[in-house]
């Protein structure tokens, strides 16, 4: 039995086509998912993302807590602030990718994957037992009373403050929602209930997402339609947020993460933040930014004309002594760009950018080239 | 509500013929395009191969999908649409005309009437 969110009705009567995604039954597409790809890029799309998980963590010991299972410097976060993070095992193994805000002093809310709620929620129950000072800690999975939406595009900060009329009551104090500044959430009024407006996105373009109540999202989906309607936005599904992230070599949990995975590997050690003290995964993620890893994420694209790369694809290096050297894990034909892209897991010595490499597509290798991230930039 | 031209036969996966003395030109459907939207890439056989009837011997890629095109009728191909692999939206656009993909010398006429007449074909797709 698929999961709905709360706006499926309205997916239905835009002519969504609905199709499972992590449990849940989503939008994949409205008209097709390079015209939703495009109109992102160019002037706005709005993506129903409420399928993700919320879990707030409140108490006076709930940020020792966090650094203690998240791998970014929750410390940094003033009120008002979020970050990129990871959740990884005790080998360093990718749990989730996640997005953490400061809300309020001693308040905590993580954005994570649909696909990943049971998991997250039972692995933090785990550690959160265990961990000193625990009783000052609360912990609750608000994900099925919670909805979002994320709107995405150069065009969005036109409209955003006439979705979100006025000042901001939390988070960061702002005069107007367009005052956000990247990473920045801040508590508006919706309808006299507080949502939470942040400046951050999975696409690769400025944009806003949205938490509110489950019982308010439809109609904060259907005003932010009402009024973008003019600025070009339009409803986007989910297959076109995939051609995005992709094409900025933004991970997908199940893709170029998981549990067999770090964060080494995946080239975002960036949010790994060895230097704030211990926490779960430390010791293998330390050792490999000191030696090194055994397979390395990479971006590539296909410099013939050919069929789209896909997942599970094998990656082969060329020349004399050719083999295979890897697998993709993300791949598409690029909207922006016209040509086969994707991502993949090689040996570290193939990991340099245009290094030539060749994907096996239905047992016929193309030629393609390995990228630095990302692969798609914006002109300026 | 899909294009079903009433001069073609129609396989039940969706691929279309096109008869002309002991020659057919095959592509996939109105209602196959629209289920597949945009298609990126198309694959298509050699000339000179041989083709069985229920035989995969295309593939036509969308953004999300790759899809198996089975050859409706048997036979020798003689011709493939090289405009289809330079421009694939064709499939979308001309699905019967611009965006057909291949030519067969038929090897068995008779398989013809194995095929769906236009209303079989929309009664199965709905329309």
């Amino acid at each position: 039995m698929l999961k709905r969110t709360p706006l499926f009705e309205l997916h239905q009567k835009l002519g969504g086509r609905l199709v499972e995604f992590g449990g849940w039954e989503m939008p994949v597409q409205y008209t097709s998912i390079m015209d939703e790809h495009l109109v992102v890029r160019k002037a706005a799309g709005i993506f129903d993302i409420s399928h993700m998980g919320e879990v707030l963590v409140n108490g006076s010991v709930a940020e020792a807590f966090l650094n203690h299972i998240l791998t970014n410097d929750i410390r940094k976060l003033g009120v008002g602030q979020g970050q990129y993070t990871l959740m990884c095992n005790e080998l360093g193994g990718v749990i989730d990718d996640l997005y953490a805000y400061h809300l309020a002093p001693e308040e905590y809310l993580l954005i994570i994957n649909a696909s990943r709620i049971g998991e997250d929620v039972a692995w933090m129950q785990k550690q959160l037992a265990i961990f000193p000072g625990h009783a000052s800690v609360k912990l609750q999975n608000t994900s099925d009373q919670t909805g979002a939406v994320a709107v995405q595009g150069p065009r969005v900060v036109e409209f955003i403050n006439q979705c979100f009329p006025g000042a901001s009551r939390g988070g960061t104090v702002v005069s107007q929602a367009s005052d956000l500044k990247k990473n920045q959430v801040g508590r508006f009024d919706f309808s006299g209930t507080p949502v939470w407006v942040s400046r951050t996105g999975y696409t690769g373009e400025d944009g806003f997402e949205v938490v509110s109540p489950a019982g308010l999202i439809a109609a904060i989906w259907t005003k932010i339609l009402a009024i973008g309607h003019q600025y070009c936005l339009q409803p986007a599904g989910l297959g076109a947020r995939d051609t995005l992230r992709t094409e900025v070599c933004y991970p997908l949990y199940g893709h170029e993460l998981d549990e067999k995975t770090t964060p080494i590997e995946a080239g975002v050690g960036f949010f790994v933040a060895l230097e704030k003290g211990d926490f779960v995964g430390r010791t293998v993620l330390a050792d490999q930014k000191a030696n090194g890893v055994a397979k390395k994420c990479v971006a590539f694209k296909t410099t013939d004309k050919c069929a789209p790369p896909r997942p599970h694809y094998p990656i082969w290096s060329t020349g004399a002594g050719a083999g295979p050297i890897g697998g993709v894990v993300s791949g598409t034909q690029s909207p922006s760009l016209g040509i086969g892209i994707g991502m993949g897991y090689v040996k570290p010595e193939f990991a340099k950018a245009n290094t030539p490499i060749e994907i096996e597509i239905r047992g016929k290798r193309s030629p393609a080239v390995i990228v630095p991230k990302p692969i798609y930039r914006k002109p300026d | 509500m899909s294009n079903v031209p009433s001069d073609l036969k129609y396989a039940k996966s969706h691929e279309w013929v096109r008869v002309s003395g002991d020659t057919a030109t095959v592509g996939i459907t109105d209602h196959a395009q629209h289920e597949l939207t945009d298609v990126v890439f198309v694959e298509l056989p050699a000339v000179q191969r041989q083709a069985k009837a229920g035989e995969a011997c295309a593939v036509v890629e969308s953004v999300k999908t790759a899809s198996d095109i089975y050859s409706p009728v048997s036979g020798q191909i003689v011709e493939i649409n090289k405009a289809v692999v330079d421009n694939p939206a064709l499939v979308n656009t001309e699905p019967y005309a611009g965006g057909w993909f291949y030519k067969i010398k038929l090897s068995n006429a008779g398989e013809l009437d194995a095929l769906l007449t236009p209303d079989k074909y929309k009664a199965q797709i709905g329309g």
